[in-house]
């Protein structure tokens, strides 16, 4: 095949129909940084163009949320809070569930929302997903802010609140809900481009999602059910449970959980990434 | 000289048709085969791309073995008509898609241009448009800072750099999007039919930054069109495809494009016998629509500036004569607005169409529209009575040509015309 190539020739990119499946491609990734950025930036500046109210319209809908939680779970359900004031036990729930769904959910149609870019010219296609997570990360400081005043209030006014040591881990407990988001999102992206029903089977699932995780009820109400290993199961379970003992001082949280979480996102992450590189290859043929 | 790109072999596989339940089920079985070693089963049963004729197998060859190598700093023009394989070329070689089988080695930075303004956002500032675009085109961001001012300076658009780009004129986006394009700064450069964008001026400006890129810079150039004149201004060889094989190797420009208008001579007729979709009494009825080109032969396609016949052909098979017969051949955009009309009447040339089967002939000196796909209707009058009818009897493809005789494409109708100033 190569007998008319020079041997003393050096060529630095080969198109082939499939690469070798264990190749992570960060390096790659790692040279698209600028245009990374342009995108954070070109998300910002169009999500605020226009509007009146701009970003707070994030603390609008987490607070209605809340609110609406406190009356229909903690009011008439009368679902336990750990002795936390309701709202602020939902707030905080709320604050890294959206987080992580608001990941997982824009990551997941990465394929078919940028197809027509796509179409056209080639960069690594993490670059979207990665500034998605990063965009998101804005609206997550936002709502984030909005719980601390709470936490504040509630803290001075002498509530059963208590604040840890365990917030230092705050920028481990962020990774663990973005790579989460992420690592699922390409996941699921990678199959949204073939077979659509994925898209509906999301919006779906992560609803079913939330109420597998702690965010409506803390863990410790769920002792005795028999739905417990589904929620110990749950990579987000440590996360949100190890958030709540950091900032409010109730939850169930150890170590060895946390290095489930961290395990589960390496593998998530990795398994996703190696599907996700295969996927672009192909993917306008079917989108 | 070394080599830039080389091309192995390259082949595309497309399934045709929707993506359902079957594809799950071939999905399933080219994975099961794969997976104990065995040939891609659907590889096997895929077919030459002849669109005119009807597919047996849901698989097609988009492109079939093609194999070439570009030598460092050559410019090479690709021609094809619609279908060839062309654009699934362009894409394997710009990595949007993957080639099925085969394999292209590149030495250098490539980029390649298949749209202009990729990725512009509409809210975003001009100046913020470029750094976006640029990054996306694989521009690193201090490669476009130090390119800023020029590109601000080629797109004419300095005192509206800060607004955003929603509020530009189309001229103004396209300027500045080809802008950034025409400042990249790669080895190889890929490019599609972009240059068909802006006012004339502008277009001159393009292909003249292009060929300064070329010669001057030593660039290697791959530039697939449609448009004769602006492959014949820019590459020195070429390569025709056709049905996704290469049907000329890599040749003398001239060469390659005379051999891509004889090839596509070969007849192809437009039946229309079996057409349901038409009206009138049918005493008259249209069998056929046939382009010709200056020389008489039959061709698939008319090039816009040169001598074109349209010939429709009818059958009367009562052979009944009447004095006042009337047809009307025109020309449609496919947006339906009626761009030419050609009827005996305007011209005060009667027909008697009293043959069992015939034809008639519009001869055109020079084909005044611009390249692009269009429509044609046919029409047939006999004392009045309206007896066939068939809209949209043939599309019309039209090449864009050298029509003013500058090299410069244009759009629009073509009228020869003078200038004057004072």
């Amino acid at each position: 095949m190569a007998e008319n190539a020079d041997p003393a020739q050096e060529w630095n990119l080969k198109i082939q129909p499939t690469s070798s499946f264990f190749e992570l491609r960060l390096k790659e990734l790692w040279a698209y940084r600028d245009l990374l950025f342009l995108f954070v930036r070109r998300d910002f500046i169009s999500t605020y163009k226009q509007t009146l109210l701009g970003p707070l319209w994030f603390f609008i809908q987490p607070l209605l949320s809340s609110i609406t939680f406190t009356f229909v779970f903690g009011k008439i359900a009368g679902i336990p809070t750990d002795g936390i004031p309701q709202i602020l036990f939902y707030l905080t729930g709320l604050t890294c569930w959206n987080y992580f769904s608001e990941c997982l959910t824009r990551t997941s149609s990465t394929f078919t929302t940028n197809s027509s870019i796509f179409g056209k010219v080639y960069f690594p296609r993490m670059v979207v997903p990665v500034s998605n997570v990063i965009s998101n990360l804005f609206r997550f400081i936002i709502q984030f802010s909005l719980m601390l005043v709470f936490l504040a209030y509630y803290v001075f006014t002498g509530a059963n609140v208590h604040p840890g040591p365990l917030i230092l881990l705050t920028p481990v407990f962020l990774i663990l809900m973005a790579g989460l988001g992420l690592g699922t999102g390409i996941l699921v992206s990678s199959f949204t481009t073939k077979y659509r029903d994925f898209t509906f089977l999301l919006s779906f699932g992560v609803q079913l999602l939330m109420y597998t995780t702690p965010v409506i009820y803390p863990l410790s109400a769920m002792k005795n059910s028999s739905y417990k290993w589904l929620i110990d199961l749950n990579p987000m379970t440590p996360v949100i449970e190890g958030f709540r003992l950091a900032y409010l001082g109730a939850g169930e949280f150890t170590l060895s959980d946390l290095l489930y979480s961290t395990i589960s996102m390496f593998v998530l992450l990795i398994v996703g990434l190696l599907i996700f590189n295969r996927v672009e290859k192909t993917f306008m043929d079917t989108v | 000289m070394s080599k830039a790109i080389e091309v192995h072999n390259i082949s595309k596989l497309y399934r045709l048709g929707a993506i359902g339940t079957g594809s799950l089920v071939h999905d399933l079985n080219r994975w099961w085969k794969t997976m104990r070693g065995q040939e891609d089963p659907y590889q096997l049963v895929g077919q030459v791309n002849d669109r005119s004729q009807k597919a047996t197998s849901p698989y097609v060859w988009a492109l079939k073995d093609i194999s070439f190598s570009v030598n460092e700093g050559e410019v090479i023009g690709i021609i094809g008509k619609n279908g060839a394989g062309k654009s699934t070329l362009l894409k394997i070689l710009s990595r949007i898609t993957s080639p099925s089988q085969g394999e292209i080695r590149i030495k250098g930075r490539i980029a390649s241009l298949l749209e202009v303004g990729t990725g512009f956002h509409p809210e975003l500032s001009g100046r913020e448009n470029i750094f976006l675009n640029g990054a996306i085109l694989g521009m690193r961001k201090k490669e476009i800072k130090a390119k800023l001012d020029e590109i601000i300076d080629f797109s004419g658009v300095e005192r509206y750099i800060d607004t955003p780009v929603k509020r530009y004129s189309s001229g103004m986006y396209v300027r500045l999007a080809f802008g950034v394009a025409a400042h990249l700064d790669p080895e190889i450069l890929v490019i599609d039919e972009v240059l068909a964008v802006g006012d004339a001026e502008f277009q001159k400006k393009c292909i003249g930054k292009m060929q300064d890129v070329s010669r001057s810079e030593g660039r290697t150039v791959l530039f697939v069109s449609h448009n004769m004149a602006a492959v014949k201004s820019l590459c020195t060889q070429s390569i025709v495809l056709k049905n996704g094989m290469v049907d000329f190797e890599k040749g003398d420009t001239e060469l390659a494009i005379q051999h891509y208008i004889r090839a596509e001579i070969s007849a192809s007729k437009i039946l229309l016998r079996n057409r349901k979709d038409r009206s009138g009494r049918g005493r008259i009825q249209f069998t056929a629509v046939e382009y010709l080109n200056g020389a008489g032969e039959i061709v698939p396609s008319l090039i816009s500036g040169e001598k074109a016949e349209i010939r429709a052909y009818y059958q009367n098979p009562e052979q009944f004569e009447s004095i006042n017969n009337k047809i009307e051949v025109s020309i449609t955009h496919p947006e339906g607005i009626i761009l030419i009309q050609f009827n005996n009447f305007l011209k005060n040339f009667p027909l008697k169409l009293n043959h069992k089967e015939g034809y008639v002939s519009v001869h055109i000196d020079r084909l005044p529209i611009s390249g692009g796909q269009y429509f044609i209707n046919l029409l047939v009058f006999s004392n009045d009575l309206l007896e066939d009818w068939v809209i949209h009897a043939g599309s019309l493809l039209v090449e864009e040509g050298d029509y003013y005789g500058y090299g410069v494409s244009s759009t629009g109708i073509k009228a020869d015309h003078t200038w004057e100033e004072n």
